[in-house]
């Protein structure tokens, strides 16, 4: 579906260039496009070195596993592949939280990390398994209680009570995150239906 | 309510970077050491994200640029006037998933147009602060570890989409709805 998406964004795109007679946008735009890309990840440098080191210590203490065995049978509900104690799992959980508490940038760091626990169970390693499709779910739809980026906009324009959208928002992102894993659950099933069960 | 969750999220980062070492030291984890053989691994993981993002954004990109997204907003017109759902809005619903710069620049535009205490402006507030940029999210996270083949994260990260985007509506309208 990706393929399809990424070659139907740049064939529409190359598309309407040629129709307004103006093609050298669309090179000016694949340009920008890549640069964009580049500039966004050597951001992400500094974010993750500094999160990767902090959750190392945090893994090392035994941190981690605390919070797993912790949360265990809430984790154990979404994430059923996943084995007991796996570290995965203490990543999954710090990265949840953090999108909870509204911490961005620490969310994706600890969120690569889960993925890269949840790859060392993977039986081919070019493929997602559904608890990685699991873990992205819950990402993208990114339950968060205090939307700051907005709050902040929304005070820089003048806003009376910047901060009357955080009930609506909280509503919202719960339905989102309720339909991203209910729907996971159920094409899950019928993955698993399609190849036999025991995909993690 | 409210003040209780800003203070939260103002002391949370500060609190975690005193409390994760301090409770390692107790466990005689050499903090410094530890920290620098993790943090290692996010140079490697930034790199390994560069193909991946640079192809997904050329594309967002020239989808952007040239129109493209315009031309198809323009296809949903007459079916949103059908369901009632407001125009000057829904961009941003199809932009949302796409590209989150794109998204943002939308809803300061609609704050500058409408104010951010408008119907609209809560609305695209709403719709902002409920999801995340589901395109970026499945590029980063799946480009780190090398996946290529995503099965069905995508449907699902855009039928949530659609329904925050539903749940937004519906919510902000029986609440600020006139």
């Amino acid at each position: 579906m990706v393929n399809y998406i990424w070659l139907f964004m740049i064939l529409s795109g190359v598309v309407a260039g040629a129709m307004q007679g103006e093609l050298d946008l669309v090179t000016m735009a694949a340009l920008k496009g890549a640069k964009e890309g580049v500039a966004v990840c050597i951001g992400l440098i500094s974010i993750l070195v500094f999160w990767l080191g902090m959750m190392r210590i945090a893994e090392d203490a035994g941190l981690l596993k605390k919070l797993a065995r912790l949360l265990d049978p809430f984790v154990r509900f979404l994430f059923p592949g996943v084995p007991k104690g796996h570290p995965a799992m203490g990543y999954i959980l710090s990265n949840m939280s953090a999108n909870l508490f509204g911490l961005g940038n620490a969310a994706t760091p600890m969120g690569l990390k889960a993925m890269e626990e949840l790859q060392k169970l993977n039986p081919d390693p070019k493929k997602a398994t559904p608890a990685m499709c699991t873990l992205l779910a819950i990402n993208t739809s990114s339950l968060t209680l205090i939307p700051t980026t907005i709050i902040g906009m929304r005070m820089e324009h003048g806003s009376v009570n910047p901060t009357d959208i955080i009930g609506t928002t909280i509503f919202a992102t719960v339905c989102s995150t309720l339909v991203a894993i209910l729907l996971d659950r159920w094409f899950r099933r019928r993955f698993e239906a399609s190849t036999g069960s025991d995909a993690k | 309510m409210l003040e209780i969750v800003s203070q939260i999220s103002q002391w949370m980062i500060p609190a975690i970077l005193a409390f994760i070492p301090l409770y390692a030291a107790t466990r005689r984890v050499p903090v410094y050491e530890s920290f620098i053989d993790g943090a290692k691994e996010g140079f490697p993981t930034a790199i390994q994200i560069i193909p991946h993002l640079v192809g997904m954004m050329v594309a967002v990109s020239i989808f952007r640029e040239t129109g493209a997204l315009q031309f198809y907003l323009g296809l949903f017109k007459p079916f949103l006037s059908m369901v009632h759902f407001p125009e000057e809005v829904f961009p941003l619903g199809l932009m949302r998933p796409i590209t989150g710069a794109g998204a943002l620049a939308y809803v300061e535009s609609i704050f500058r147009t409408y104010g951010p205490d408008s119907f609209l402006g809560r609305l695209a507030g709403t719709m902002q602060g409920s999801t995340d940029t589901t395109l970026y999210v499945l590029t980063v996270y799946f480009g780190a570890v090398g996946i290529r083949r995503s099965r069905y994260a995508l449907k699902v990260g855009l039928l949530a989409d659609f329904a925050g985007l539903i749940a937004s509506w519906l919510i902000v309208s029986l609440l600020f709805g006139t």
